[in-house]
């Protein structure tokens, strides 16, 4: 009984003076915070608290944060919407009568796209649709603290085409197909 | 009349200095626990989170009286208060500087340890008051525990009383240090009346009184169900025990009520063994420290100090320990702590017959 009791009152001794190093350690931050520096490990005594808005910890330029599309070297292949395993990219495309443009690698764009929608809060972030890209104009950039009150804020719209302009194209469309339609007839 | 003005006036500046204390110890507790733990604690309140503890009593303020439909109306309201009012009594006999004492009682300190034990019929009040299972669990396991603990620290305060001779917390202080028309001995062999500070603390006076003062520690932190003998509370468990129930001022008043309990088992601590409002600077030849640093201010300064530095490791000791199960509690009393107690007061009574006064 009186080892035991001894026992308690050294490991409790033991315990308060742990606690009582770590109160004066705590004068000092932690001085590293980017773990792709070399002695990143050797600089991690203190407090290890981020303030975050006002202190960041870095983070790589592309990693898995909010995807992002660079429409105008979008071809609207369809492709990422496929990959996607939570179907959070919904595209539509509208025929173009002729060839739009070029992107940015010299691929050829036929199509406008309509509607070029990304659901945020459906996206798991698994990268997969960069994958597939043919131009990589769909990106995973650093942004990662985006909030927002109303849960449709997060379906990120891409597409910059307005509503007349998505009539106007699709007229054209609907008339090149019945000229087509008419010379087929004929 | 004037006396009366005079009563209503220390009552006030008593009050608000546990307040202001309460509101201060909340703000530490949470910094400790912060840093110790490698975080940070509150910071975005004010300058590092400084009004953190205005903010949230503002917040308590503000909240309405929720009563459960099912609880003992009379008994729900009426147990903050009386745990609170047991505390705060507690301190009228307390001792603050040479001739400044809310009042000398002959028997203050019996009076203390009998107030403070009202605090347990409090909180069994707001256990049985609530009506809720967790509630009373948590009263239950308090009470056992606070009835329990008193044993071993009321004994351990008779083994310094024995060495003092009086309940009168002012004679006990003054006993302690230079003031002190008895004769003191350092350790029962070297006379120190006239040279005080450190060396004339009851701790000091008869060398046993270290053990009786541990044990007593440890007692105080069973009474103010505080780490690790925090089961009453205990979150992991039972919600947060007695006071699930309350929210609001009525919660206010059981945090007041703890935190003012830690100041006062720390300072009936002091004065018992720690020497009380006595300055730790001893005389010195020529060099008069002890007798320089004695007066109304020095005293309200030291006994200050040393409160708060008990207080400083009652929390401390709070982040660092893990809880204990019932009955390595009940163990831990009965079967270590009183036979302990017992020791030392028998060897308060030996000290007493064959070295002070023989």
């Amino acid at each position: 009984m009186l080892k035991r009791t001894l026992h308690a009152f050294i490991t409790a001794a033991k315990g308060l003076s742990l606690t009582l190093k770590h109160l004066f350690a705590a004068r000092k931050a932690r001085e590293e915070l980017d773990i792709k520096q070399e002695n990143y490990f050797e600089k991690q005594q203190g407090v290890t608290t981020i303030q975050y808005p006002k202190q960041e910890i870095p983070i790589p330029e592309i990693a898995r944060y909010q995807l992002d599309v660079e429409i105008d070297d979008c071809i609207v292949c369809d492709l990422c919407a496929k990959a996607c395993p939570v179907d959070c990219i919904d595209i539509e495309a509208i025929k173009a009568t002729e060839v739009i443009g070029k992107t940015s690698d010299g691929s050829v764009k036929r199509l406008y796209a309509a509607k070029f929608d990304i659901d945020m809060a459906k996206c798991m972030y698994c990268g997969l649709c960069t994958v597939v890209c043919p131009t990589e104009c769909i990106t995973m950039t650093d942004n990662y603290d985006r909030s927002f009150a109303k849960l449709s804020d997060l379906v990120y719209e891409f597409s910059e085409m307005s509503e007349a302009e998505i009539e106007e194209k699709r007229a054209a469309l609907a008339r090149s197909q019945a000229e087509k339609e008419a010379a087929k007839r004929k | 009349m004037n006396f009366y003005i005079i009563y209503i006036l220390v009552a006030i500046i008593l009050f608000s200095f546990l307040a202001a204390f309460t509101l201060f110890a909340v703000y530490a507790e949470r910094k400790v626990a912060g840093f110790v733990q490698d975080r940070l604690g509150p910071m975005e309140t004010g300058k590092f989170g400084s009004l953190q503890t205005i903010a949230d009593i503002l917040k308590l303020l503000q909240k309405e009286f929720i009563s459960p439909a099912n609880s003992d109306k009379l008994l729900f309201a009426a147990a903050p208060v009386v745990v609170f009012v047991a505390v705060y009594l507690g301190f009228a006999a307390m001792p603050w500087a040479p001739d400044l004492a809310p009042a000398a009682l002959n028997l203050g300190l019996f009076y203390v340890i009998a107030i403070i034990s009202i605090e347990a019929i409090g909180v069994l009040m707001a256990g049985w008051g609530s009506n809720n299972k967790f509630s009373l669990l948590g009263s239950l396991r308090a009470v056992a525990q606070i009835v329990s603990y008193e044993i071993p620290a009321g004994l351990a305060l008779i083994a310094a009383v024995m060495i003092t001779q009086t309940l009168n917390m002012q004679e006990l202080t003054i006993n302690q240090g230079v003031l002190s028309n008895e004769r003191l001995l350092f350790l029962g062999l070297w006379d120190v009346s006239k040279v005080g500070g450190f060396l004339a603390w009851n701790i000091f006076q008869a060398p046993h009184l270290m053990l009786a003062y541990i044990i007593y520690f440890i007692a105080s932190l069973a009474e103010c169900n505080r780490a690790p003998f925090d089961i009453p509370e205990a979150e992991s468990e039972l919600v947060s025990g007695y006071h699930t129930e309350y929210g609001g001022l009525r919660f206010a008043f059981f945090f007041l009520a703890e935190y003012c309990m830690m100041f006062l088992v720390s300072m009936i601590g002091v004065v018992l063994f720690l020497g009380g409002w006595n300055t730790p600077l001893p005389n010195i030849g020529t060099v008069k420290l002890a007798e320089w640093t004695t007066g109304m201010w020095w005293g309200i300064a030291w006994i200050l100090i040393k409160t708060l530095l008990i207080v400083g490791l009652q929390i401390l000791i709070r982040w660092t320990l893990p809880r204990l199960r019932v009955d390595q509690l009940m163990s831990l009393c009965w079967k270590v702590l009183t036979p302990l107690a017992f020791l030392c007061m028998a060897i308060s009574g030996v000290w007493r017959i064959m070295v002070m006064v023989g």
